[in-house]
């Protein structure tokens, strides 16, 4: 692999010529402060203003605990369809030509350019009971729009990118020789997929698995619209933190938004170590 | 090419491909899952937004309250992109151009506001300005409106928009190296002329590609916003939080009439994405050999 850093790096000393390295780091580590590591540090401030017992209390009480499995949990559910949806789409992007490919190919990227908002209420009028696909859908009695199932169908929308985008590389690099010396040594095509592709594919589809997760469980936008945000039933966390704002209850807000950010915290580190993974497994050539 | 370079290429295709029936089914199950998720959605929305006619659309956008939100919504996003292309020139030039510990850690921390929920981004401004906040008290006492007015609703912007700028820049700038630098500073060249004769015209593909999607989530920002905005009509309403106010209202035709300008806004922001990714890889390219 040759690419420009590795070998420009080559002489150690060379970097330190270029000017500016004390000025262009002072004012990056004070503008990275002041937006960011300060108002976060402020939110984890606030809440050592609480005993433990009162936050366990907050944290455990049963709206809270419904908002965060609600959350959690289909957030998870819709990372699970966007990994086994992603990799269909991932693998029909690369690997077939069909019509249409290169605009299906940039649609992809719709749900992170499309506005939360402009998602959640296109989303609900189109899974409404009257809707293009709410009414076909509740003739055969499945209600989408205003119950968990709307939570979910905005999840996946939301975490469509992420699975595709992650792999798409990984799939276009991936060396075609591999393929062909597992069919050589007799292996069919669904073997050399599943024994061969596959497994040097997982770092990127557990990568984009997690960064899907993490997206679907902060969402805000494109569910609230379509959820119907009954308590205990169909409320996400992220709107209970803004139900509990809108009391002045802050320290309510301020423990729900703890735990959601130190899980997001877990997601980044997981994250880390599996591009860590990928990029010591893959042998360089 | 010789007869047998072609037969072996041909012979690499099938092995390399599946069953007509597998193939059928996939890319049939690629169309159905974009359409139903992406391309739907995305139509619905001028569809709705048309449902009465052009006339009553063209009205619906000509309203007082959506022309103070779009007003609002581009000022906003002038300051947080502004911001943030700064600071995004200045971090790349700092992580990209030199050597030092703990360079994965900053770029993660870079990074950060990706990870958090948009709703934590409005609530940690809250925490601070609000009236119970850190400042709250000083800021009231020196007369100073943060919270519920353009500077909150900026503050937040730029935090969830925080990443982008530098995001595009590192990886390009990594690539490129210090060479062309190095040999502007021996040249006699200042750092601000070698940054803006050298770096600047190499980086400037990468620079467009981080501002277009930095501004594309500044104009369509909501939930961050949405906490820091308190929804006075007319005065702190961007559009993404007056679609869902005249949503609220059952009105829809304006409500899909302004979602459509940021709808509109998306597309145009794919599409420019999809020419400057194309500009950046001739550019990756012509480095490479």
């Amino acid at each position: 692999m040759v690419r420009g850093s590795s070998v420009v790096t080559g002489g150690s000393g060379r970097r330190n010529t270029l000017p500016g390295f004390g000025l262009t780091m002072g004012l990056t580590l004070t503008w990275l402060s002041v937006i960011i590591l300060i108002p976060l540090a402020g939110l984890f401030l606030k809440t050592f203003e609480l005993s433990f017992a009162e936050f366990a209390n907050i944290v455990t009480s049963r709206r809270t605990l419904n908002a965060l499995k609600i959350s959690f949990g289909l957030a998870f559910a819709a990372a699970l369809v966007n990994l086994v949806m992603g990799s269909i789409v991932v693998w029909a992007l690369v690997r077939y030509r069909f019509p249409g490919r290169r605009i299906f190919d940039a649609i992809v990227d719709i749900p992170f350019a499309l506005p939360t908002a402009v998602a959640g209420i296109a989303l609900t009028s189109l899974f409404a009971q009257k809707g293009w696909l709410g009414a076909p859908l509740a003739e055969l009695g499945i209600k989408v729009a205003f119950t968990p199932l709307g939570i979910f169908i905005a999840m996946i929308f939301i975490g469509i990118p992420f699975v595709v985008r992650t792999v798409q590389p990984v799939l276009i690099d991936l060396d075609p020789e591999i393929e062909e010396a597992a069919a050589s040594l007799g292996a069919n095509r669904w073997q050399t997929i599943w024994r061969v592709i596959l497994p040097s594919l997982i770092p990127a589809l557990l990568t984009g698995f997690a960064l899907a997760f993490a997206r679907a469980v902060g969402e805000y936008g494109s569910v609230i619209f379509i959820a119907g945000n009954l308590p205990n039933v169909s409320e996400i966390a992220p709107l209970l933190i803004v139900i509990r704002l809108s009391e002045f209850r802050y320290a309510d807000a301020t423990a729900i938004a703890v735990v959601m950010l130190v899980a997001a915290f877990l997601i980044i580190l997981v994250v880390n170590r599996l591009q860590h993974w990928a990029q010591t497994r893959i042998p360089v050539h | 090419m010789s007869e047998s370079a072609i037969a072996f290429d041909s012979g690499r295709v099938v092995v390399r491909s599946e069953p007509w029936l597998a193939r059928v089914v996939i890319i049939g199950l690629t169309m159905l899952f974009l359409t139903v998720f992406v391309v739907l959605p995305l139509v619905i929305v001028f569809a709705q937004a048309l449902t009465h006619g052009v006339v009553a659309y063209l009205a619906a956008l000509a309203e007082p309250e959506a022309l103070a939100a779009i007003k609002l919504t581009l000022a906003v996003a002038a300051i947080s992109v502004g911001l943030n292309l700064v600071f995004g020139l200045i971090a790349a030039w700092a992580i990209a151009k030199f050597e030092f510990p703990g360079k994965t850690l900053l770029i993660t921390l870079i990074d950060l506001p990706f990870s958090v929920s948009p709703v934590i981004s409005g609530l940690v401004f809250v925490l601070l300005f609000g009236a119970q906040g850190y400042f709250g008290a000083w800021l009231q006492s020196h007369n100073i409106q943060i919270l519920f007015a353009v500077p909150g609703i900026a503050l937040a912007t730029t935090f969830v928009t925080f990443p982008f700028v530098s995001r595009a820049l590192i990886p390009l700038m990594q690539e490129q190296g210090t060479l062309e630098e190095e040999a502007a500073v021996s040249l006699g060249a200042s750092g601000v002329q070698t940054f803006f004769r050298v770096t600047l015209p190499n980086i400037k593909w990468g620079v467009l590609y981080g501002v277009l999607l930095c501004n594309a989530r500044a104009m369509g920002e909501f939930g961050a916003v949405s906490v820091v905005s308190g929804h006075i009509r007319g005065e702190t309403n961007t559009m993404p939080l007056l679609v869902e106010i005249l949503y609220n209202e059952y009105q829809f035709v304006p409500a899909f009439a302004v979602a459509s300008l940021l709808a509109l806004l998306a597309l145009i922001t794919l599409i420019a994405k999809t020419i400057l990714e194309r500009h950046l890889d001739e550019g990756r390219q012509v480095r490479d050999h």
